[in-house]
């Protein structure tokens, strides 16, 4: 069975499984990483969004054949120590200031793809507004949409 | 144009006051015989007004309807009064307080309301109270049920009874001790203090507080005007696990060989498999270490979810038809119309009105699709999962596994949303059978496309209704909601059974319960009559944060917008003039001062208003929808836009508050649950199946649909003496808004919700077999 190596929150980690195998499996399953959610399985709900080389991506629709020994996969329990300082990113802080989550159960992914989109607005010299949290097609079938926006906009400053 | 005033056609009742003579009464506990403090009380028992107000003193021109004076929340409550439920607090010896809540949390935060009520009671700061969730209990019987947005109303007072009982034996502990009087000690943050400075903390105090023997003690409870706790803003107390992946739901668990497993299930809704071809084949794929035929389908363990559901793509299998074979939307439309009682108020008493409103299926999956984890052994089993009737699943599970009920032990996990779907426990009783027929433990999740197109769903209806206006008043207001049949589950429809005879009017079904106990026409509407009619098809159905409420309320509302027009008043006018109470009228009120009622607005854009009542509380909102052209046609890729919800002002009386956060958190939720109901959300019914499979399909709130403003506001002193239901109030009031702010905005009254279902689907369907959509593999494609 083909052997498949990678960096997974800072640590490098090792794993056999075939190929075809989508990466939020081998991470949850095989690795007992258990952040990124399985939501819907075909790149839509964005449960389980995590971060390669620093940017969002979403390892259900990913087969691990595709990552390289080089790649940094970042989750959700790896997000903190991606900041400097502090026990928490800030993004997370925010969340907990504004008590976003509900079940808590899409908020893993909604954090990472929060910090990828304002990573991203911030290297394209836009703001972080309404329109630009638009962008994110995160499911929080519990609707903490509007707490979200808040966290967001909050995260945003002190990054 | 300023806030409008209406004037006051009669007076209003305003509800008993029962704050001033709840004060003083004492309330009857038990000492608990332990090595250390246990205290206890019994839910159902205790209330802090009885549960029937006093009805006969308010002369109201509509005779008041059952929900009014004995809803759902007492039917839940008044079902537990005949056994003995213990709920029991418990002073650890490092200090702490702990309390099995026997309720499920799936996010609603009654974990974080319970350790405020106990904190409060005993002067603790709320960590310092553990709050776990109570494995099944079936000495519990009715009141391990977590439904109709009860929890807080039914467990508020047994909870600080037995709260308040631990404090008082805890200073009379700590007054033998240093030799002081009780009078004199004070308790803060689990620290017991003299007048002289020396002080004990209660984990050294606990053993000593504790009881010899068993035995009943009275209690009186904190004034409420001395509360520091309850009625403050709390944060969530697993928030911190919450945002960094440390919270552990059912399918995070590490239990030893319960590998994934998944099911393959038939084309059509409730199909199942007559024989598989393959078996061999598939038990030779990659990772897959069992493959069985079980009632529902085929089921396969392997490795990872992956290779579970590649297994179940190849499975080669005849199926029987579904329980729905064949039929469709309209199929289904024209079962229902057969169904339909009649209007009893002949046409032509003055003006007459007449409406017919379909709404049509809605998915009530939550992001975590259906799981459990079971381990069934020769004469035991033991089962992971949410659920929100543990002890019903428990008395299944034995029956579907041939064993006693107390050789199933019924773990409840936090679950990632309920929505009413978690009162079953379809992904528990499959697991169990599952783990039995391969021998081995399971952890037996539904794919998201079994979730959306096999899972319950809010039932289709029709909600008619007829008005005779003559003049200024509305002589009658019948409403006839014909619905496909709502199942309930064992637990639930015991505990309704077990009482329904209490309700006024007596010896109803279940599903009739809940209509007579929930529904409330909130005006003065002369004859008023509601009925609902049930057909039962064949569907998997359940609650979608409330049963019939959402749909009612929006026909409801529709209807009083047709009414005030016909009088030539204002919308919010007429419902301040009608409604009945004067707690709601100033609910109403609230909302249309804070939603800014009247202002203008430009062309194609409008705003509504929406009132409802239950729970033990009213709710009002005004909602500002754009339906203007260039809002309607926006293109987002795999979406639906439509008209959009700009603005939502909310105001909500839900009696006492304890978590003020929190209540506003359920309402959000509500909220953009209603946006779903009314605008963007249904199932289509083909061919016997549910087309849509995941979440491009099914267009659930999204951040492009959710109002950019919405302002919530909690009445923070309200005459209600205790907590009321909040779980799924946040919902029907708004839906009536936004359904009344189209027809105001486009001057088109809709005759089906949501508004979009009939236009052509935004996608292409999934195949129904193979029964999982193949993950994507170019998801490094879509980084940012
Ligand atoms: S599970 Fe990956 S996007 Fe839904
Ligand atoms: S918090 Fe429950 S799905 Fe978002």
């Amino acid at each position: 069975m083909p052997n498949h190596s990678f960096k997974l929150n800072g640590e490098t980690v090792d794993v056999e499984v075939e190929d075809d195998v989508r990466l939020l499996w081998v991470i949850r399953d095989l690795l007992g990483v258990t952040g990124p959610k399985y939501g819907c399985g075909i790149n839509v709900c964005k449960a389980c969004t995590s971060h390669i080389n620093g940017k969002a991506f979403n390892p259900c629709s990913v087969p691990v054949g595709a990552i390289k020994p080089t790649d940094e996969v970042t989750t959700i329990e790896g997000l903190a120590d991606t900041a400097p300082g502090g026990d928490l990113h800030p993004m997370q802080q925010a969340w907990i200031d504004n008590d976003v989550a509900q079940c808590g159960y899409c908020q893993p992914g909604q954090i990472m793809a929060a910090v990828a989109k304002v990573r991203q607005c911030q290297a394209e010299g836009r703001e972080v507004d309404d329109a630009a949290i638009e962008e994110l097609r995160n499911i929080c079938r519990c609707g903490t949409y509007n707490r979200i926006r808040e966290a967001i906009k909050a995260g945003a400053e002190k990054m | 144009m300023p806030t409008h005033r209406a004037t006051t056609t009669r007076s209003r009742p305003t509800e008993p006051a029962h704050r001033a003579d709840v004060r003083r009464r004492s309330f009857l506990g038990l000492l608990v015989a332990a090595p250390v403090l246990v205290t206890a009380a019994e839910i159902g028992r205790q209330t802090i007004f009885d549960s029937v107000p006093d009805a006969s003193a308010v002369a109201l021109p509509s005779a008041p309807q059952p929900a009014e004076v004995y809803d759902l929340l007492d039917v839940i409550r008044d079902s537990a009064r005949p056994t003995a439920n213990l709920i029991t607090v418990k002073v650890n010896k490092d200090g702490t307080v702990s309390f099995a809540l026997p309720r499920s949390d799936n996010g609603q935060g009654i974990i974080t309301s319970t350790q405020m009520i106990i904190a409060e009671e005993m002067n603790l700061d709320p960590d310092q109270v553990v709050v776990t969730l109570a494995d099944a209990r079936p000495e519990l019987v009715f009141n391990q049920l977590t439904g109709g947005s009860s929890t807080t109303f039914s467990t508020y007072t047994p909870i600080r009874v037995a709260a308040a009982l631990a404090q008082g034996r805890l200073l009379g502990a700590a007054a033998n001790e240093l030799d002081q009087d009780i009078s004199v000690l004070t308790s803060r943050q689990g620290l017991i203090t003299g007048p002289n400075g020396k002080s004990l903390p209660f984990g050294e105090l606990t053993a000593k507080a504790a009881a010899p023997i068993t035995e009943a003690a009275n209690v009186v409870l904190k004034d409420r005007e001395k509360f520091t706790v309850i009625g403050k803003n709390r944060t969530k107390s697993d928030a911190l696990a919450m945002v960094t992946g440390k919270k552990k739901f059912t399918t995070d668990l590490k239990i030893p060989d319960a590998l994934p497993t998944v099911i393959c299930r038939a084309p059509d809704l409730n199909g199942f498999p007559r024989s598989v071809g393959n078996l061999g084949a598939i038990r030779a794929m990659p990772g897959v270490t069992d493959v069985v035929k079980v009632g529902n389908g085929v089921a396969v363990r392997a490795k990872t979810y992956g290779q579970c559901i590649d297994a179940v793509n190849a499975v080669e299998a005849t199926w029987a038809a579904g329980t729905v074979s064949g039929e469709d939307d309209e199929s289904v439309l024209r079962k229902l119309r057969r169904g339909e009682l009649p209007l009893a108020v002949p046409k032509g008493v003055g003006k007459t009105l007449e409406s017919d409103t379909v709404f049509y299926f809605r998915s009530n999956s939550s992001l975590e699709t259906n799981c459990a984890i079971a381990d069934v052994r020769a004469n035991s089993a033991t089962i992971w999962g949410p659920a929100k009737s543990p002890i019903a699943a428990q008395n299944e599970i034995a029956k579907k596994l041939g064993i006693p009920q107390n050789a199933v032990t019924f773990h409840v996990m936090e679950g990632g949303g309920s929505f009413g779907r978690k009162l079953f426990f379809d992904a528990a009783l499959e697991a169990a059978e599952v783990s039995k027929a391969m021998g081995k433990p399971v952890k037996l999740m539904w794919t998201r496309s079994d979730d959306s197109r096999q899972g319950r769903v809010h039932p289709m209806a029709t909600t008619r209704i007829r008005a005779n206006v003559a003049g200024d008043a509305v002589a009658s207001f019948e409403i006839r909601h014909t619905s496909v049949a709502t199942e309930t589950n064992p637990g639930l429809s015991e505990a309704i059974t077990a009482t329904a005879q209490k309700a006024p009017g007596g010896n109803l079904t279940v599903s009739e319960s809940i209509w007579e106990t929930t529904q409330v026409t909130p005006y003065n509407f002369g004859v008023s009559t509601r009925f609902l009619s049930e057909v039962d098809m064949r569907f998997n159905t359940s609650s979608m944060r409330n049963i019939y409420s959402p749909d009612v309320a929006t026909a409801r509302e529709l209807m009083v917008d047709r009414i005030a027009a016909q009088m030539g008043k204002d919308p919010y006018e007429f419902r301040s003039e009608f409604t009945k109470l004067e707690r709601w009228k100033k609910v109403v009120d609230r909302a249309a001062q804070e939603g800014d009622w009247g202002k203008s607005m430009a062309d194609g854009t409008a705003q509504g208003i929406g009132m409802h009542v239950e729970y033990k509380g009213v709710a009002c909102a005004v909602v500002e929808l754009d339906c203007r052209p260039e809002t309607v046609n926006r293109e987002i890729r795999q979406a639906r836009t439509g008209p959009r919800v700009t603005k939502v002002t909310y105001v909500v009386d839900v009696g006492l508050v304890i978590n003020p956060r929190g209540v506003r958190a359920q309402m959000m939720g509500g909220i953009n649950d209603a946006l779903a109901m009314t605008l963007t959300s249904s199932l289509h019914l083909t061919d016997g199946h549910f087309v849509e499979a995941s979440w491009d399909n099914y267009f659930y709130t999204r951040q492009w649909n959710t109002p950019p403003e919405m302002n919530i506001i909690v009445v923070d002193d309200s005459d209600a003496p205790e907590p009321g239901g909040v779980g799924e109030f946040g919902v029907a009031a708004t839906c009536g808004a936004i359904a009344c702010a189209y027809v105001r905005a486009t001057g088109k009254t809709p005759t089906y919700f949501p508004l979009d279902h009939k236009d052509p689907l935004p996608f292409t369907p999934y195949p129904t077999s193979p029964p999982v959509p193949p993950s994507p593999v170019n998801g490094l494609e879509t980084t940012f």
